[in-house]
Parts: structure tokens; sequence; C-alpha cells
């Protein structure tokens, strides 16, 4: 399975025959996995595949049902983080998990605080050490100011500095580049170089190709829950690693492409949605962007840029400053979600678990949330009008759930998002607004999901889709508009819809420093 | 964003913490001011003995609060250290304090570790708390009938009754309790984790925190304080009054809100929680000048005064978003 | 997950639907062998009579709790509308009636303003009610109690109708009313979702702020009817005790009766029967000569069971 050299190395860290079940899903099935000291070694997966579950378990947060965690050799159970942690295993999460309300330094040194001979915690100590450590990482902010005034890319270093300093022999890293601009991405693989030269093992988990192949020595391919296959990361070709990924033929791949999306749509003249000069709270600064009926426009950037906030701001879930929507020619007023769903508008917000499902509600109640007034007379609740909308809907996007009573937290990701896009398509939308709409949900639902989208804007549906995988997006798209810092730092249609040139302009060099912060 | 709101936004977090304050001494001048008998050294000493009591408990509700958590059962806790204290008294100094100490700890203990190892709502396990403590004070005492009195020579007595300079012997206990819980929060590796907690408890649990035991000894804490106060009241008045401490809580959580700490958890000050008790005993103290009017009104202004105060710290914590 | 395991969130899941409903019927028929004349017309009247006034704050404390709410004000609200009654029973005992559910309603306005516009914690907006309310009363009232003789008004809290106290009459169709509330209009379907996730609510074009207006104004009116119940049967308006601890005992028989504090769910029978079991314990108690220390213990372990059983089932 590995290198000739490796195999005389013993295993830092590993996995053995690890099974775990949650209510619905199978998350991780006879997963087997080796780590050796200074090895870097990529976790790859489409959404759903089972790589957050594998970290959490590596770390402590879950134990596996079946299987066996081994530190240096020995057997382990980690029964909590604290646990990993002493045994030397550090994690970097995608989202920033610290503190925002603490000062920078205190998050850096929170749960090690130095301290005095009298046991007292040593603040100016602590800020001077924190402060040193931090320029490593391109910070030099006040590292008194609480964490929430640095922009996410910055926490997200903070978060890293942290993860490192904790005489850690194995890092892992979950999706690290989401979060950071050029420059910070830079520091962060002069970091890996450092770690990797100390003989610290890295665990690095992102779908970002280029990202991979410079860095990382080792690939493990997680699908399903499975692992389909182990080995070294230089001789392995970018579209057979990608063909491992979605479990389909190479041959394939190259004839459809990656993802479930089809040919271009026939696009109307006239927009059917106008959002100009969109700006507020320091996220948006004069965006404007335009969707035409069968368009399905892509929204791209960074994590931070404000695609999310545009979309938001588009519904009026966003307080704005500055700006517009019109619809079919006609102003919306600003800041009243209900006026903007009744002309028409819905949002498929990004995460589910916090804005999208109302977990203890059934599934049919989770459908017929929007669209409850039109379908209640008088105020009262119509069971046989409910159970018709849900029937055509479930039927439509393959909802897999025991029956409409079913909890909806009960459902896997991949089919609560289903439940999601049939509250919004229940209100009879003439634009929609995904956000994510693929995040996190297994392979198969995921091309069902894509199909469906391209079905929509086929049916003169305008489509605005925020993805952060760049393969969906420019396959999706009929034209993308590129965000940076919160303003519009590019557009793209046709052929010129590639990765490169839409890397290009969410990288674009010289004003970085001043947008560094939020 | 731009200077000026930049300016704002900075001038409207200091007027959100330190408001309180302000709005401290410019009550204490407006009365002294107002009332001839209000600026006696008389009536000061009275006024900070007074809030001391109080004060106790909510330091131990400060800390609780800081972890977004809550405490319903400190009144009655109170109540029940009370009485221990006067009961115990007949024993020697030592009973009177200890025995009101374990008993008040290990209320708030049951409490933590319910909250901590069950997941369990703070609000819901201490409410319960709250019926049981009072339960058992009403069992010690004949269903309240009795009121244990302490003998007037015993040495108990300087704990709540005694001065030094003039100064009763409690605001100097409380003061005490007050720097030690500061350097608690501010300067140990446990205030910085309560923070964490309060503040994001998950990112606290991922990161290894010992979130459990935390918040076991918070709620042990609260209810230690809970039992200091009692025993200082007892020594105060003399006997452990089996009344007393209802609703109490609930004025500890509005003192602790008024002095700024936020009660979703995550920021907050000791200073803060006793300017707010300073700044009710004022009010009480007040009204008691004033003399005219009807005592119902002093909990009236209470409540009016918690109500500005909260709507004011909310009205600047939005400005400071925008 | 084993068998064991699903065993036992069969059983725990049962215990939480059902608990209450079983440990009403247990305590019934302990009583019925163990305690005296227990099984008499006029005793379960005094039971149901007694049950009655909290049994109608609770649900309105029900609803609250629902959109993860709470409201303490409950009491003082009663304080209110007792000491407003006399002011106004000399216009007739309606006009007295109407004028005291306006109290409960402004009252509830002012909560739900602070709670939903506002944003401020339900605890702190309803605290404050809390504390200046039964004062504000005490001021109105002068301090006084005011024995009440108006034969019409005093026929609220002692008459039948059909052999069924009003009192209970009234308990029993507010509890219908506020059942069908629930399940069967969009307002109650609004409720549930709202504290069941309110920021999905929000975002799928729900009135969040009025319908958290309105539980508040709900649970301000129903706690003013309560209190004109009370004061009717207690033949006299007496602020300050009317309603002392109402919200605990309120807070209580919606905990106890399986509607979780968190919100997303409101179980309006078996608050009813919460009400009842809290009022059961009691009445056991007292007529075996328990003393109230026992009585506050008992209900301090019944909270813990009940919330403890809940909170398994929702910890997945």
């Amino acid at each position: 399975m590995t290198a000739t050299t490796e195999v005389m190395t013993a295993p830092v860290l590993e996995v053995a025959g690890v099974t775990k079940r949650f209510p619905g899903t199978l998350a991780l099935d006879d997963v087997s996995f080796a780590l050796t000291p200074g090895e870097v070694h990529a976790l790859v997966g489409e959404n759903g595949a089972g790589k957050s579950t594998l970290i959490k378990v590596l770390t402590g947060v879950y134990q596996p049902d079946e299987g066996e965690v081994r530190h240096l050799g020995e057997p382990v159970t980690f029964k909590r983080p604290i646990d990993a942690q002493r045994a030397g295993i550090s994690t970097i999460y995608q989202e920033v998990n610290l503190v925002p309300l603490m000062s920078i330094a205190g998050n850096v040194f929170l749960g090690r605080e130095p301290r005095t001979r009298t046991g007292l915690v040593d603040w100016s100590k602590m800020y001077a050490d924190a402060r040193e450590l931090l320029k490593a990482y391109g910070i030099d902010d006040d590292v008194k100011r609480p964490l929430h005034t640095l922009g996410v890319g910055a926490q997200q270093m903070v978060a890293l500095a942290r993860a490192v300093s904790t005489e850690a022999k194995v890092v892992i890293m979950d999706e690290p580049t989401s979060s950071l601009e050029p420059r910070e991405v830079e520091t962060l693989f002069e970091v890996l170089n450092r770690l990797h030269a100390e003989g610290i093992a890295i665990v690095y988990v992102s779908h970002r190709m280029d990202e991979l192949y410079r860095v990382c020595d080792s690939v493990t391919v997680l699908r399903d829950g499975r692992v389909v296959h182990s080995g070294p990361l230089k001789p392995l070709p970018r579209i057979e690693l990608v063909s491992l990924m979605l479990g389909r033929e190479i041959r394939q791949i190259r004839e459809e492409g990656v993802t479930a999306f089809g040919e271009d749509h026939d696009v109307e003249r006239e927009p059917l949605l106008k959002a100009e000069g969109l700006s507020g709270l320091r996220k948006l600064h004069d965006v404007s962007v335009s969707i035409r009926p069968g368009e399905v426009v892509g929204l791209a950037g960074l994590l931070g840029s404000g695609r999310s906030e545009t979309a938001r701001a588009i519904v009026g879930a966003f307080p704005l400053d500055g700006g517009s929507v019109l619809l079919a020619g006609k102003p919306l007023k600003k800041g009243r979600i209900a006026r903007a769903m009744r002309a028409g508008i819905a949002l498929l917000a990004e995460d589910r678990k916090t804005d999208g499902i109302i977990p203890n509600l059934s599934v049919r109640e989770n459908i017929v949330l929007a669209a409850l007034p039109t379908l209640s007379p008088f105020g009262l609740v119509s069971k046989a009008k409910q159970d018709k909308i849900v029937k055509i809907f479930t039927e439509r996007l393959r909802i897999k759930a025991a029956s409409p009573e079913q909890k909806v937290s009960e459902l896997s990701g991949g089919n609560q998002q289903k439940v999601l896009l049939a509250r919004w398509l229940a209100t009879g939308p003439k634009v929609l607004l995904l956000d994510e709409p693929t995040r996190g949900i297994d392979v198969g639902a995921k091309a069902e999901v894509q199909a469906l989208i391209d079905e929509l804007a086929r049916e003169g549906l305008g489509v605005l889709l925020i993805s952060s995988e760049l393969e969906e997006l420019i396959d999706g798209s009929d034209r993308v508009v590129v965000l940076r810092d919160g303003s519009v730092a590019g557009e793209l249609t046709g052929d010129r819809i590639t990765e490169e040139n839409v890397l290009t302009a969410i990288a674009a060099e010289g004003d970085n420093d001043v947008h560094r912060h939020s | 964003m731009t200077q000026a709101a930049e300016r704002n936004a900075a001038f409207a977090g200091v007027l959100q913490r330190q408001g309180a304050a302000v709005v401290l001494v410019l009550g204490i001048a407006a009365a002294w001011f107002a009332f001839p008998h209000f600026g006696t050294a008389d009536n000061l000493r009275n006024l900070v003995l007074q809030g001391s009591f109080l004060a106790v408990i909510a330091l131990g509700m400060t800390f609780v609060i800081i972890s977004g958590g809550i405490d319903l059962s400190v009144g009655s806790n109170y109540a029940l250290g009370g009485v221990l204290a006067a009961y115990g008294a007949q024993y020697g100094l030592v009973v009177a304090i200890l025995l009101p100490l374990a008993v008040c700890s290990l209320i708030g203990f049951v409490n933590g570790v319910l909250i901590a190892r069950t997941g369990m709502a703070p609000f819901i396990v201490t409410l319960a708390s709250l019926l049981f403590a009072r339960g058992l004070l009403l069992a010690l005492t004949s269903e309240g009938a009795t009121t244990y009195k302490v003998d007037p020579g015993s040495a108990f007595l300087w704990l709540g009754q005694g001065t030094i300079f003039g100064i009763g012997v409690p605001v100097y206990l409380t003061l005490l309790l007050f720097a030690l819980g500061g350097l608690l929060l501010r300067r140990t590796r446990f205030g910085q984790s309560v923070f964490a907690i309060g503040g994001a408890e998950q990112s606290a649990l991922l990161m290894g925190l010992p979130v459990a035991r935390t918040k076991i000894g918070l709620y042990t804490l609260s209810g230690a304080l809970a039992g200091v106060a009692g025993i200082l009241t007892a020594a105060y008045l003399q006997s452990g009054v089996t009344v007393i401490g209802v609703g109490t809580e609930l004025d500890a959580i509005s003192v602790v809100v008024i002095g700024g700490t936020l009660l979703t958890g995550g920021a907050g000050t000791i200073i803060g929680t006793l300017v707010g008790v300073l700044l009710r005993t004022l009010i009480q103290n007040v009204i008691n000048q004033i003399g005219t009017l009807d005592s119902n009104y002093q909990t009236v202004v209470s409540g009016a005064f918690l109500l500005v105060v909260v709507v004011i710290q909310r009205l600047l914590a939005r400005s400071r978003t925008r | 997950m084993s068998t064991a395991t699903l065993e036992r969130a069969k059983v725990t899941a049962w215990l939480q639907n059902y608990g209450v409903y079983l440990a009403v019927v247990v305590l019934l028929v302990f009583n019925v062998v163990f305690t005296e004349n227990f099984l008499s017309a006029a005793n379960f009247r005094t039971q149901l009579v007694q049950a009655a006034p909290v049994c109608i704050v609770a649900l309105g404390m029900a609803l609250v709790i629902g959109t993860e709410g709470i409201d303490l004000s409950v009491g003082s609200v009663m304080s209110i509308s007792a000491a407003l009654i006399p002011l106004y029973l000399g216009a007739g005992p309606l006009t007295a009636i109407v004028v005291a559910v306006i109290a409960g309603i402004v009252s509830g306005l002012f909560s739900g303003y602070l709670v939903a516009y506002l944003g401020i914690q339900p605890i702190i907006a309803t605290l404050a009610l809390l504390v200046g309310g039964r004062g504000l009363a005490l001021v109105i009232a002068h301090g006084q109690l005011v024995q009440l003789h108006n034969r019409d008004f005093l026929a609220l809290g002692t008459d039948d109708v059909l052999g069924v106290p009003i009192m209970v009459i009234v308990a029993g169709v507010l509890a219908v009313l506020a059942g069908l509330v629930v399940q069967r209009t969009t307002f109650g379907r609004h409720l549930v979702a709202i504290g069941g996730n309110r920021a999905a609510s929000t975002l799928a074009g729900l009135p969040v702020k009025r319908v958290l207006i309105s539980v508040y104004v709900i649970s301000g009116a129903l706690a003013a009817i309560a209190g004109v119940l009370a004061t009717s049967r207690l033949a006299a308006s007496d602020p300050s005790d009317v309603g002392l601890l109402m919200e605990l005992s309120a807070i209580t028989a919606v905990v106890v009766g399986g509607t979780p504090l968190t919100g997303g769910r409101v179980r309006v029978l078996g608050t009813v029967f919460g009400a009842l079991l809290m009022q059961l314990v009691q009445a056991t108690l007292i007529k075996h000569n328990l003393p109230d220390s026992t009585a506050q213990m008992v209900q301090a372990a019944i909270i813990v069971v009940a919330v403890y059983v809940a909170r398994e089932r929702s910890s997945k």
C-alpha cells in the first residue's frame, strides 16, 4: 500500500476496520487508514463520503461502533477531544472553532495559558508570546482585541497557529484554504513544509486538486463511507483520482464531464431579476447581479467574499444600506422576506441545519412550511391540500423517507436537502437562489440535485448558484459572477468559464491588503 | 468601516460596559444633593451593608451567567444557609460556618453534576433545586415555624454585626470575596474556561477544555456563595429567618445584567455586578429617603429600572453591529 | 444500535409521550385505595376547581415555551387583574372582567414587544414585569385586601352549569381551544416551527415577530382570566397574595406535561394533565398529613424526572 521507504517507519496514527453508524446513514464502513511520521496524507472524497466523520473518530469526537484506533501501534480509545489532543493530535476545522468574543491571544493559548510562579495567568507573557507566534502566520494585529474583529481567513490562521503550537505530532487540516486568500495560502504551505521537516504527520482534507498535488505525498480516497483507494499521490493521474472519488469510469468523465449538468440552456434576453448596487454592513460593496429566465448564474468567490450575503440581500434577509432589487421590472421592497417570496423569489440557505430544517417536525410539515398560508383557507390547516403537495414533490425529487410523517432530522443529509428544495419549489418561484445546494450530501443525491437544477432552468426558472466546488459551478453555470471581498471582481460567460479564469479573477493581485479585515 | 462609524461603535461599546458605573456616580451625586440625610456616614454605612448580602450571591451568579447558564436556586439556598448557620451557632463558630457551607455547596454541586453530565437545562435543574432547598428548609424548621435564634453572646454574631472602622464586617468580606472572584475570573485558567464555555461551548469542547468539570465547579461555587450570604445574614439578623430569599435569585440576575454581563454568556465583569448591586441599593435607599412614597413603589422602580437598563444595552449593542 | 439500546429508546419515547398520563392514573388509583373520602363528587369538584387557575395559566405558558420563550410575569398579571376588579365592579361584573383582561393583554403586548422587536431575552423582559408588576398592583389597590360582594361576579367562582363548576368549564374550553389552535391553525403551526428553528422560519417567510408578540399577549390574557377566577373564588381582591409563585407552578405543569423548554413542540393535553398531576400531588400529601416541605421536595423530584426523560429523547 505505501512506498517501500514508508513501510520501515511505524505508523503514528491509524484506524483499522472502523465502522460508524448514525440514524439513517452508514457514515464509515470498514475503513482502514494509516499515517506515518512526516507524511502529508491527502484525504479526499465527495461531500458525504465520510471524511468529516473519519476525522471526528481520529480526534475523539466520535467513538467507532466497530474497529479500533491505534496510536503508535497501540490500540487507544479517545473518549473526548482532550484525549486525542494529549496524544498529540491537533485539528483545524473548516469552520473556525474558536471563541469569537475572546481575545486573539486568549484563543491561541486557551487551556494552556502561561502562568506566573504564583499560578496566576501571566497576561503580559501571553500577549507577547501570541504576538511572536502569529507573526510567522502573517498576523500583526493587536492580540488583545476579540477574535471576531479579524476576517475569516485571519481567524483560520489563528486556529492554525494554535494547532501547531501545541507540540502536536499529528495535525489534521479540514479544508484549510477555503477561507484563505492566496498570500495566506502560501503562508500555510510554508508552515506545512516546516512541519514536514520536523517529522510531524499531516492529514490534509481538500478537494482542490492543485493544492493536493503540490503538497501531499499520499492519498486515501473515500466514497460512500468506504476506502476505495490508498497510495502515493504523485504517480496518480488527476482524472483517475476524480474518477475514484465519483465512482464513474474515466471514459464517462471525459465524455460527460464531472457533474450531472447538461448542455447550455436557452436564455431569454430580458433579465428577470436585477439586483443593483447592493451595499451593507461592511460585507457588500455595490454588488450588482442579474438573472434571466432559463439562466443559471454562478456566484464564485472565497469564503467571506459576500456570496451568501448577496443571496440573502436579494430576498430581504440581509440588512442593506443601499441598493435595489427589481423583479420583472418592478422594484421589491427591501427587508421583507415574505414579500420576496410572494413575488416569486426563493432562497435555499447555506446551512440546512441552522437555517433550513425544523428538526422535530415531520417531512410534510417542513415541505409545506413556506407555502402554508396558501394551503390553509381561513387560517385553518388543510391536510388534504398538504398531502397533495407533499406527494408531488416527494415523487419528483425522489425523497427517501419512511413516511411523510417521519421526523425530518432522521433523514440523510441528501434527503434533507431535497425536502428543503421541495419547500421552495412548493411556493412556485420564478427565481431560485441556491446557496451550496450539494454541500454535505452523498454522490447519488448530488447528481440528482444537479440534474434537477438543469431541469428547472430548462423550464424557465432563473437560478443563482453558489458553490465552493469549482467543477459544479463551472459546469452548471451559463454565466459566472466572481466576488472578492464583497465586490464584483469580474464576470465570465460561455467558453471563458474555466477553472483557471475563475481562480484568476478571485485571486487578482494588488489590492488584497486593504480588504483583509472585516 | 468609516472612521466616524468606528468611533461611534467604540463609544457605544464603552457606554454599554461602563454605563452602569456612570449612572451610579451620577445617581450618588444627585442623591447627595437632593437628600440631606443621604450623605451622612450613618446612611452610607448602612447602604453598603444592606447591599453586601445580595452582592455575595450575585458574585456567584456572575460566574454562572458568564458561562451561559443560570442558577435559580440561590434564593432558597441562601435562606437554607441562614437557617443552618443559626442552628449551628449553638455548637460554636466552626459549625455555624461549616454546616451551611457544606450543605449549600452540596446543593450547588448536585446542580452542576446534573447540568454537566445529563445535559438538562440549567433553568430547569436549578428550578427544581429551588423547590427542593425550600422544602428542606421547611422540613428543618417545622414547616417554617421555628426560627433558630443565635445566642446574643456568641462570637458568630461578629460576622454580621461587627464593625471595623465603623463599617460592617460583611462589607469587608464582600470586598474580599469580590477581589478573589476577580482574580479567579481574570487570572486563572478556570476563568478563561468559563468565558470560553459561555462564548462558544462547542468550540470549548473541541479544544479539549474540561467543560463538565468547570461547570460543576461553577454551580458549586454559586451554592457556596449563597451559603456565605446566608451565614452573614444569620449573624446580622441574629436568627435564621425562614421567609427570606424568595425571589432573591431574580434580584441577583437583575444586578448582574445591569452590571453589563451578557445573559447569553461569554462576556462580563465582576466589578459590573458590584456596580449593579450598588445601583439597586441606591434606589432602595433613595425611596426610603423620600419617605412618603408607598413602599410598593420600590419594586415598581426596581422593575422599571431593570427594563430601562436592558433596553438601552440592547439598543447600544444593535448600533454597534451596523 | 444494539437491541438493548433500541428497547430502552422505545420505552423512553413512550414515557415521554404518555408518562404524565400514567402518573395521574397511578396517583388517582393510589388515592382511591388509600385516601378516605377520595372517591366523592365533592372531592373531585374541589380538586378540579383548585387545579383550574394553574391549568389556565399553564396553557398560555405552554404556548410561550413552545416558541422557546418564557413568561415569568403571569403571577404579577394575576395580581394586577385582582387589583383592578374592585375598581370596576361597580359598573358591572362584565366591565370589570373586560378591564382585567385588557390589562393582561397590555402586559403581554409590552413583554412581547420587548422580546419580538427589541430582541431582549424573554426571561429578562418578563422578569422586569414580575418584579414591578405586583408592586404596581399593590399601588393600585393601596395595599388593601378588598372583600367583594357582587353576587354575579362571585357566581363565577362558586356556581355550576350542568353540575360542573364554571371555573372548570372555562379551563376546559380554553384547553380545547388551545389544542385546536396549536394543531389546526396556521398560527399554531407557525408557533411550533418558530420554536423549532427560528432562523429557518424567518427565512421561510413566517411572520415571526407577529407570532411572538401574540403568544405573550395570549399568555397575559389567560393569566388575567385566571386572576379573575381566583379572585371570584376567594370572594376578595388580594393583590399581595393572588398568583404568588404561579409562574413556578405553571412552568412545572408545562414541563412535567412533556413540552420541552427548548420549544418546537406544544403538548396541550400534557400540560392539562401536568397541572392535574401537581394538584393531585399536593392534595395527596395534604390528605396524608405530609408537610409542605415534603410537597416541595416531591415537586422538585417530579420536575427532574420529567425533564430527564424528555431530554433523553432529543439528545440525538
